[in-house]
């Protein structure tokens, strides 16, 4: 790639672009039956920050996302609410629906669900 | 090159250029929350003391706290000296004398103080109140700011509640209490004047809601304003009239009282507040929420209320933890 080529995050919007499928994406997991009870008793406008910087890092933005913190964030879903590939695929699917609203060419769409991808092992503590 | 100073509780630092408020505090082992370092996590808020911050850095925070020139140290580059407070700002408070005491139901007394300082609130904030032997409580102010040395208060009597019960049975006209500085970000600000307005309360919850009501309708608020009160019972609720003048008064105010338990008689609505309002209202997109009371009853409002299309940045809580016979 050369230097003048832009990052996905880029391509996508940038941080408007975050901010935009934020709350699409959280409406659509909180409205999911297979998955919203894993949030029925966490803080709204906190999951919402946490929802961003999780599109940030799906999207190839800057972030500080690392397997560790994956691990540490999930660990307890992991163990006490059963968390796990059925839940993970329905975030993907919940993440690419969001991107599709918002008329996201599916190629980025592809690159983006490739990245989410890459975090499923530590998401689910093996 | 610009070096700026940084006055952070009672130190004073340099903030480098190309360096954030965060990193800068964090370089001089000054201990200040953060996460995400990149404005996500809202985790390292802080306050400025002296002027509004920079605008970049209070990007996707609440208007109620870019008013209050709260912002994210990480997102922070400074154009000038800056004073900044980490931890909350100390609690001031001020002397009043009870002028008022009526019973607005069975169980909530109306408490009307004068204060000797005039004070600077927005109708929703609440204070704490302090008798003399330090015990103190927070309840919301009731009043709008017209009053600005006045302050009325709805307070629920709890059976075994030392202050609320203390306040009913002891506390006489005439007496002194020490009130805070007023706090709260659930509050009403006239600007969007033509969003659309929700409140949802339970109980004495009323009280922060009625003042933002009337403040909303001394601004002439252009869009429309849902009120929704409730209770289990018919005696659990209060102004029932008065808020029922107000609507007929502005066509723009809408008042619902709601029980959820017994026969609901004419002109009140069966079911509890949140789920009347949320079957009237299916569509929040662009509204502006109000909810107090029961914690539980704000966080499943504040879901429900998101789950059909208000921004989480435009819904403001409150909840106060009141236990009583008559709340649902
Ligand atoms: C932001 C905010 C705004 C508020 N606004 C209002 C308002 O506008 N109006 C209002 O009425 N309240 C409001 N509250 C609640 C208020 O601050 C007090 O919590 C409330 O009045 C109870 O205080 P208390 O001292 O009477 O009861 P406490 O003595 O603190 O007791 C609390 C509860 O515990 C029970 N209890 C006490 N002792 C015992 C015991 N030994 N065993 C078992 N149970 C016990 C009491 O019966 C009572 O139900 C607000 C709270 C917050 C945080
Ligand atoms: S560290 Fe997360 S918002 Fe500043």
């Amino acid at each position: 790639m050369s230097e003048t080529t832009a990052t996905l995050y880029e391509q996508l919007g940038g941080e408007a672009a975050v901010n935009a499928a934020v709350d699409i994406f959280y409406r659509k997991v909180l409205s999911d039956h297979r998955i919203n009870r894993f949030f029925d008793n966490t803080d709204m406008d906190k999951q919402a920050a946490k929802q961003k910087s999780f599109l940030t890092m799906a999207f190839g933005g800057p972030n500080n996302y690392s397997g560790a913190d994956m691990r540490q964030a999930h660990a307890h879903l992991v163990k006490k609410l059963g968390l796990d590939d059925s839940h993970f695929d329905a975030v993907v699917e919940d993440l690419a629906a969001t991107l599709q609203e918002l008329n996201v060419p599916q190629e980025l769409i592809n690159q983006v669900a490739a990245i989410a991808e890459s975090t499923r092992n530590d998401v689910l503590d093996r | 090159m610009s070096l700026y100073k940084l006055s952070v509780n009672d130190r004073d630092i340099i903030c480098e250029s190309g360096e954030t408020v965060l990193d800068a505090c964090l370089r001089e082992n000054i201990d200040i929350p953060y996460g995400c370092r990149q404005g996500a996590c809202q985790s390292c808020m802080v306050r400025s003391l002296q002027g509004p911050p920079p605008l970049a850095a209070q990007d996707g925070l609440k208007e109620v706290l870019r008013h209050q020139n709260h912002f994210l140290a990480c997102l922070c580059y400074p154009q000038q000296d800056m004073a900044i407070s980490i931890s909350p700002p100390a609690e001031f408070f001020t002397e009043a004398t009870v002028i008022e005491k009526t019973l607005l139901n069975a169980e909530t007394l109306q408490l009307t103080l004068q204060c000797k300082d005039t004070m600077d609130y927005y109708a929703g904030q609440f204070v704490n109140l302090k008798r003399a032997d330090g015990l103190s409580r927070s309840y919301s102010i009731a009043n709008n700011r017209l009053h600005a040395n006045k302050l009325s208060f709805h307070i629920r009597r709890l059976a075994g509640g030392r202050f609320s019960e203390w306040a009913h049975q002891e506390l006489n006209v005439g007496d002194k209490l020490e009130v805070s500085d007023p706090q709260g970000l659930c509050y009403y600000l006239p600007t969007s004047q033509e969003n659309n307005l929700l409140l949802i309360g339970t109980g004495s919850a009323l009280a922060p809601l009625a003042g933002i009501v009337s403040e909303a309708l001394h601004h002439g608020h252009k869009g429309a304003i849902h009120l929704f009160h409730g209770s289990r019972e018919m005696d659990g609720l209060y102004w029932l009239e008065e808020m029922q003048d107000l609507a007929s008064q502005y066509p723009n105010f809408h008042y619902t009282p709601c029980i959820s338990r017994g026969d609901a008689p004419d002109g009140v609505a069966k079911g509890r507040a949140n789920d009347v309002a949320m079957t009237l209202l299916p569509s929040l997109k662009g509204w502006r929420l109000y909810l107090c009371g029961h914690p539980d009853m704000v966080r499943q409002t504040k879901r429900q209320a998101f789950l059909h299309g208000a921004a989480l940045q435009d819904i403001h809580a409150d909840a106060f933890h009141v236990a009583s016979a008559t709340l649902d």
